[in-house]
């Protein structure tokens, strides 16, 4: 064992050692879920159409609860839901262990990730658009009575989502191993439709509609009247960056004398540009960190209370540690 | 040092952006936010609404950004609650209704109970089409849309009635995580009805460069990154205070979750500052080194 992976063991095991003694020396525990559990009726007539629903609530909830009636139902502990909790901190330690190395915790994570995402958005798929807007539309009463009790009584049968059902059979015909040929015309239909509408839609709302944009006064007044040193200086950049850009790109012709001194500008906008891009970036690269971050100290370790969750288990940490 | 440093290993560096936003989260440190024109006009193009008026939140993002558009939802749903707004909620990434759903619970259902599903507020749900689902509701939403989230026919809903596009709307919000997103609605509902479609919205700091050249004249307002949604938690807070329209108190902690991120976005920034001018000293140093020699 090298160096480098004696300290990133170390670091595993300090990091196990910190987690198991947390969660034995707090009295409250932590990793915890709990719910409340909310009975549903809505039919007062007749009581055999009722159910519970469990909805989430907090450690501070139950607690009150068990200290007004110690034999109350209402709010519970939930293994399932804390389960969840663990499962879904050791995924984000399995993930984040990538920046070590590549590693097969790393790799079970990202299958299972890719595994359900994959597996939700055919299931998503089938119940919010081929149920409702294919086969309901096709055939209603059979949704309705299958599916969807309140699918509207005045839909009627409309044969015409044949067409889209023939042309969704037809792409799958891709798995098939013999006739893949059928499944390109759909195919054909699908890039055709989409070339001209993204054509137009781009020539209208981004092409155009830029320029007319970047038509502004470049004397500007406030709503004085008076003239506006700061609003004029920037449509005077505006401009002036649209321009040296449009030039940066313009090849017909050498990039030396004016061309090139304002081509050189355009670069210097775009450079702005990049950098403020890669600001951003990185701002929403470190917010995502953040909130794994504040999912394992809160919901998982118990060690902050943002939103006075579990007052009593923070309280009791503090005064343990 | 100089081989030291140029040769240092990258996890390091990975260590010490961990350590300064683990920190600040520990600490819970929070600065003060200033909220800039952009964030104001977003909330201006809210409060200019009436009780009643119809506003269309669509919720394209999914959990995979939910830290960077998640405070910004919730500030949105409550102001829409202060407002008495009329809610309609839609999405066009397939987790997009759990993000509906879960601001629903969280901010209606617990701060704003008196709130009436199907006449305050309705849940649309996903639609799969990405653009298309856009050319589909700006025309005739019940082409697409023949239920709700829950399966109930629209036109049993209170809300529904005489609603037939996205015309309806008085103000269209969206939440943009990528594709489809803000571009989307700009490109194919607002730059063809400008008259009668308003959007502002709220997007991840990927794609606030590219949604930049449509202010103001497509798109009035928008709330840039986690730092748009602290300003606007801001302004809405400033404004509302801690208790609902109701007078009832609500969780504040909740509606700070934009603010409580700038924290560690702070000490993270100031790091990779140094880190940036750092690798540059050594960058010259070493170049200078191999000249002398």
């Amino acid at each position: 064992m090298n160096s480098s992976n004696r300290l990133w063991l170390i670091l595993f095991i300090i990091g196990a050692v910190l987690v198991a003694g947390r969660m034995i020396m707090s009295s409250n525990g932590m990793g915890k879920a709990y719910v409340q559990a909310v009975p549903v009726n809505p039919d007062a007539e007749n009581e055999d159409h009722k159910w519970t629903i469990y909805e989430q609530a907090s450690l501070t909830d139950y607690n009150k609860s068990v200290l007004a009636d110690p034999n109350q139902t209402e709010y519970l502990f939930s293994m399932s839901r804390t389960l969840g909790v663990w499962f879904a901190a050791l995924m984000t330690i399995f993930v984040l262990s990538f920046l070590i190395r590549d590693n097969p915790f790393y790799k079970f994570a990202e299958a299972v990730f890719v595994g359900i995402s994959a597996a939700y958005w055919m299931v998503v798929g089938f119940w919010s658009t081929v149920v409702p807007n294919l086969i309901g539309k096709i055939s209603p009463d059979l949704v309705r009575n299958w599916a969807l009790p309140g699918l509207g009584q005045d839909e009627h049968s409309e044969l015409l989502y044949l067409i889209p059902l023939a042309l969704g059979l037809m792409l799958l015909w891709r798995l098939s191993p013999k006739g893949g040929w059928i499944s390109r015309w759909p195919m054909a239909f699908i890039i055709g439709v989409f070339c001209g509408l993204r054509l137009i839609t781009f020539i209208h709302a981004d092409f155009l509609s830029q320029i007319r944009n970047g038509i502004v006064p470049l004397w500007v007044e406030d709503s004085t009247g008076a003239f506006s040193f700061w609003l004029s200086l920037r449509s005077v950049f505006l401009i002036v960056g649209v321009l040296s850009c449009l030039v940066y790109f313009f090849f017909s012709f050498e990039h030396k004398g004016i061309v090139g001194k304002t081509a050189k500008l355009g670069i210097w906008f775009m450079m702005i540009t990049f950098g403020a891009a890669f600001g951003y970036t990185v701002m929403g690269r470190i917010a995502l960190l953040a909130i794994r971050l504040e999912f394992l100290f809160d919901d998982w370790l118990w060690l902050i209370d943002p939103t006075d969750k579990r007052v009593e288990a923070v309280v009791s940490m503090l005064g343990l540690f | 040092m100089l081989d030291f440093l140029k040769n240092l290993d990258r996890r390091w560096i990975f260590l010490l952006m961990l350590l300064s936003v683990a920190i600040p989260i520990l600490l819970q440190a929070q600065f003060p936010e200033t909220p800039s024109e952009l964030s104001q006009v977003v909330f201006e193009e809210l409060e200019k609404l009436e009780e009643g008026d119809k506003i269309l939140l669509a919720f394209d993002f999914d959990p995979a950004s939910e830290g960077e558009l998640g405070p910004m939802a919730t500030a949105f749903v409550r102001h829409c609650c202060e407002k008495k707004l009329k809610m309609y909620f839609m999405a066009l990434w397939p987790v997009g209704e759990q993000m509906i759903v879960d601001n629903i619970n969280r901010v209606i259902k617990a701060d704003f109970p008196h709130l009436v599903y199907g006449t305050d507020y309705m849940n649309l749900g996903f639609k799969a089409g990405n653009e298309g689902v856009i050319k589909v509701v700006i025309t005739d939403m019940r082409q697409l849309y023949t239920t709700d989230a829950d399966g109930t026919a629209i036109d049993q809903i209170e809300m529904m009635q005489g609603v037939d596009n996205i015309k309806a709307m008085d103000l269209m919000i969206n939440i943009s995580a990528g594709y489809p997103g803000t571009k989307e609605w700009v490109q194919y509902a607002v730059t063809r009805y400008p008259d009668k479609i308003r959007l502002v919205a709220g997007c991840t700091g990927v794609q606030a460069p590219l949604l930049y050249p449509y202010i103001p004249q497509q798109l009035p307002g928008l709330l840039a990154a986690i730092k748009g949604a602290a300003e606007y938690e801001k302004l809405v807070m400033d404004k509302y205070g801690e208790r609902n329209a109701e007078g009832e108190i609500i969780e504040p902690g909740k509606y700070f979750e934009g603010r409580r991120r700038m924290g560690p976005q702070l000490v993270a920034h100031v790091l990779m500052v140094l880190l940036i001018v750092a690798g540059n000293i050594i960058f010259i140093a070493d170049r200078r080194r191999e000249k002398r020699q």
